[in-house]
């Protein structure tokens, strides 16, 4: 009688991590290298991992330092990750106003696009996930990206 | 990241290591603006070994783009990766950059 072998495959698990971060620039890669870590291990694909994860993450907490906080380091920016095998979910807060993420619509089709050098990590953050979303509140500002694996 | 200069007559070949962002994009640029005021009038800039580029280092290359244009020279880019060309096509910035495979044919360009 012939006997089946079933292949083991290891199960991924959903993952989580947070940071609390001063408003320095200089603390974004090793939380972009993490989450890009995390991401590999739950199964995303090479090109998530090695454009779309790590250039809209380090939009969004360049974003919440430079825009949001302003700059200031004493203001607090905070990232909340969320890795299964269906998606990716990160949260980024800062203490600033926030923004109507509707009405940041700069794309290629502006006039001055070859030509400015700001303004598109919003357009980039859109096109490098699955969905953006925003919403402020009393202490400040969350940004949501959202990224599926297949 | 890392980056090294190597400078011929008026040309300068950068070769950019890890990744272009906005911690370092300012220290990048300021190094090629000063070639730039010290005569160099075309910049390679080779991106073989690089990771990614967020918006503030596609800015620093727009920005050093437009300086180097004004001087009559003109800034080449070599040695993208699959990821890297997608994100310059995603944001239609490879119609303001000439790219190129290989360092011999940006030169070769001249």
């Amino acid at each position: 009688m012939a006997t089946r072998t079933r292949l083991r495959v290891p199960s991924v698990k959903s993952t989580s991590h947070s940071w609390a971060l001063a408003s320095d620039t200089r603390l974004i890669t090793p939380v972009v290298e993490h989450i890009v870590g995390m991401c590999h291990a739950a199964g995303f694909s090479p090109r998530h991992c090695g454009l779309n994860v790590p250039v809209a993450v380090t939009e969004a907490l360049a974003n919440a330092m430079q825009q949001g906080n302003g700059g200031d380091m004493t203001r607090q920016v905070t990232v909340s990750v969320q890795v299964s095998p269906e998606r990716l979910v990160v949260e980024v807060t800062d203490e600033g106003a926030g923004f109507e993420l509707a009405e940041c619509e700069r794309t290629p089709d502006h006039s001055d696009w070859l030509e400015r050098e700001d303004g598109r990590g919003i357009f980039l953050m859109r096109q490098l996930m699955d969905r953006v979303e925003n919403c402020c509140f009393d202490a400040g500002h969350l940004l949501r990206l959202i990224l599926h694996r297949v | 990241m890392s980056f090294s200069l190597e400078r011929t007559d008026d040309v300068l070949i950068v070769t950019v290591d890890g990744q272009l962002v906005v911690t370092n994009r300012q220290e990048f640029k300021q190094a090629i603006l000063d070639a730039v005021e010290d005569g160099v009038r075309v910049v390679v800039a080779d991106f073989s070994t690089s990771g990614y580029i967020d918006s503030s280092g596609l800015g620093a290359l727009v920005s050093l783009s437009r300086r180097l244009r004004e001087t009559g020279g003109d800034l080449r880019l070599v040695g993208l990766n699959d990821d890297l060309r997608s994100l310059f096509e995603l944001t239609r910035l490879d119609a303001l950059f000439p790219l190129y495979a290989t360092r011999a044919d940006a030169l070769g360009a001249r």
